[in-house]
């Protein structure tokens, strides 16, 4: 079901509406290398990697929902956006998508477009927003933390989700007629529990990371700027 | 998708498929697949000769029709939604075998299934002919930003480490008595995740230090390149398929 969400086989979604997501989604990543590159340093260059070998590796694992049948795989857009940032972490997932396209024949390379609006695009900007807005809102501890990364995570899935379903209503390629409503049901529920999992394995990975290295979080760094993160030696730290 | 490792598809060969320059590979791949999901569904004739077209290429990269079929395994979720689609579609319905099935969704399963299937296949010859690391190349040849190949070199490179270390922990944990079921299994996942994560960190960390120390740009070293960018001789070869395919979709396109 979840891959049905988001790794788009060819012959989905129609040839125009597929073309036109394909163009949103290159400006997207266009604006995205801009940005980016102001944000890569020394320090982003291996948690860009590792973040997109992460997502890799968490999409592969899928973990069952209700043992019976449904299955799915986590996106990784809050992680992403909370450890790089918008810019780098849209273009992590982005790759992680191209990769798994143009070697696994995971969603078809045509779908790219939409594949990438959903989950590179859509669910990083929303987990984005999300981390900005809960970190001034929320108290800065342990638990605020976790609290919003859990949120970011949960919210971005589903997001991703209903982008894939505005996609299908737009340019589905078998009319579902009043099934469509049946399609965001099931989209909507099933993401739900994938949010849930997403969410929680994004606030131990990011509470750990926090309490062990704050300086390697990028959402932490923006609201500090003030003062300097614990130091990290050159070539290994502890 | 649980489908092993990325080197897992590469089938170490050496024909005419295996020697093309990477670039030139992803280009007709590309292009091959967009000129089948062009194809107006009703044109079953053109999925015939598209199919033909990878059968062809598959034989010259010497890649069997039983490791394709096997790997094609992946689709799978796609063509349980696409037997779906004659029970839930809309509109015109008709009776097969006693069953009340949706026209509309039958021509929609047949388009996901023809469209997907053969994206699969062209995706997996690609896959099963070129090294990742040639993938890199050939996507920084075509002009793709650094930014973009810098990240997937690195993601390519700490996928090993991670797989691995995250099996070991899974295995150690098992043998520990752990039974992981439903969603209790998340907390011991998750638990074990962040670890993992900071020590996959800090090794990747050190490994890119070490590589800046030694003059690492952000580019891979022309010693990567190999052979070199392609030639005008080895575009021209590789454009046939794409270039077939294109026909083929274009007089589909005509006739209906």
């Amino acid at each position: 079901m979840e891959t049905l969400a988001m790794h788009i086989s060819n012959g989905i979604i129609n040839g125009p509406v597929a073309a036109l997501f394909a163009v949103i989604a290159l400006a997207a990543m266009a604006l995205c290398v801009q940005r980016g590159r102001l944000d890569l340093d020394d320090r982003l260059a291996p948690m860009a990697g590792l973040v997109a070998a992460f997502v890799f590796a968490v999409q592969m694992l899928n973990f069952p929902i209700f043992t019976a049948g449904v299955s799915g795989h986590l996106l990784g857009g809050a992680i992403a956006a909370m450890l790089v940032g918008p810019w780098v972490g849209a273009l992590c997932i982005a790759v992680v998508l191209v990769v798994q396209a143009l070697v696994f024949g995971d969603g078809g390379v045509a779908m790219l477009g939409l594949s990438i609006t959903n989950m590179a695009v859509l669910g990083v900007a929303v987990a984005y927003l999300l981390i900005a807005l809960l970190l001034r809102v929320l108290p800065r501890t342990t638990a605020g933390l976790a609290v919003t990364a859990f949120v970011a995570a949960l919210v971005s899935v589903v997001v991703a989700a209903m982008g894939f379903v505005l996609q299908y209503w737009l340019g589905g390629t078998a009319d579902l007629g009043g099934n469509l409503a049946g399609l965001a049901g099931t989209m909507a529920v099933s993401h739900l529990f994938i949010g849930i999992g997403e969410g929680l394995i994004t606030a131990t990975t990011v509470v750990t990371v926090a309490r062990v290295r704050p300086d390697l979080v990028y959402a932490l760094r923006a609201l500090k700027p003030a003062q300097p993160a614990t130091v990290p030696t050159v070539g290994g730290v502890r | 998708m649980g489908a092993g490792h990325v080197h897992v598809l590469y089938r170490e060969a050496d024909s005419p498929v295996h020697r093309l320059p990477p670039e030139v590979k992803i280009a007709a791949m590309v292009a091959f697949t967009v000129a089948v999901v062009a194809t107006p569904r009703v044109a079953f004739w053109a999925f015939g000769a598209y199919a033909l077209l990878v059968v062809v290429v598959a034989a010259l990269a010497r890649v069997g029709p039983r490791w394709l079929l096997t790997r094609s395994a992946i689709e799978l979720p796609f063509v349980l939604f696409a037997f779906a689609l004659p029970f839930l579609g809309a509109g015109e319905r008709t009776d097969l075998l006693g069953l009340s099935l949706s026209v509309e969704g039958l021509y929609g399963a047949w388009n996901i299934l023809a469209k997907g299937t053969l994206g699969v296949w062209a995706s997996l010859l690609l896959a099963a002919t070129t090294t990742t690391r040639d993938l890199i190349v050939g996507l920084d040849r075509l002009r793709c930003p650094q930014i973009v190949t810098q990240i997937a070199t690195f993601m390519l490179r700490y996928l090993d480490v991670l797989v691995g270390e995250a099996r070991r922990m899974r295995v150690a944990r098992i043998s520990r008595g752990d039974d992981p079921r439903f969603l209790w299994q998340l907390g011991g996942f998750a638990a074990g995740v962040g670890a993992l994560f900071l020590r996959a960190f800090e090794r990747g960390e050190r490994v890119y230090l070490a590589m800046v120390s030694r003059g690492y740009t952000g580019r891979m070293p022309p010693v990567w390149q190999g052979a070199g960018a392609a030639t005008a001789g080895q575009w021209l070869l590789a454009a046939t398929v794409p270039v077939l395919a294109a026909t083929v979709a274009a007089t589909a396109v005509v006739l209906t």
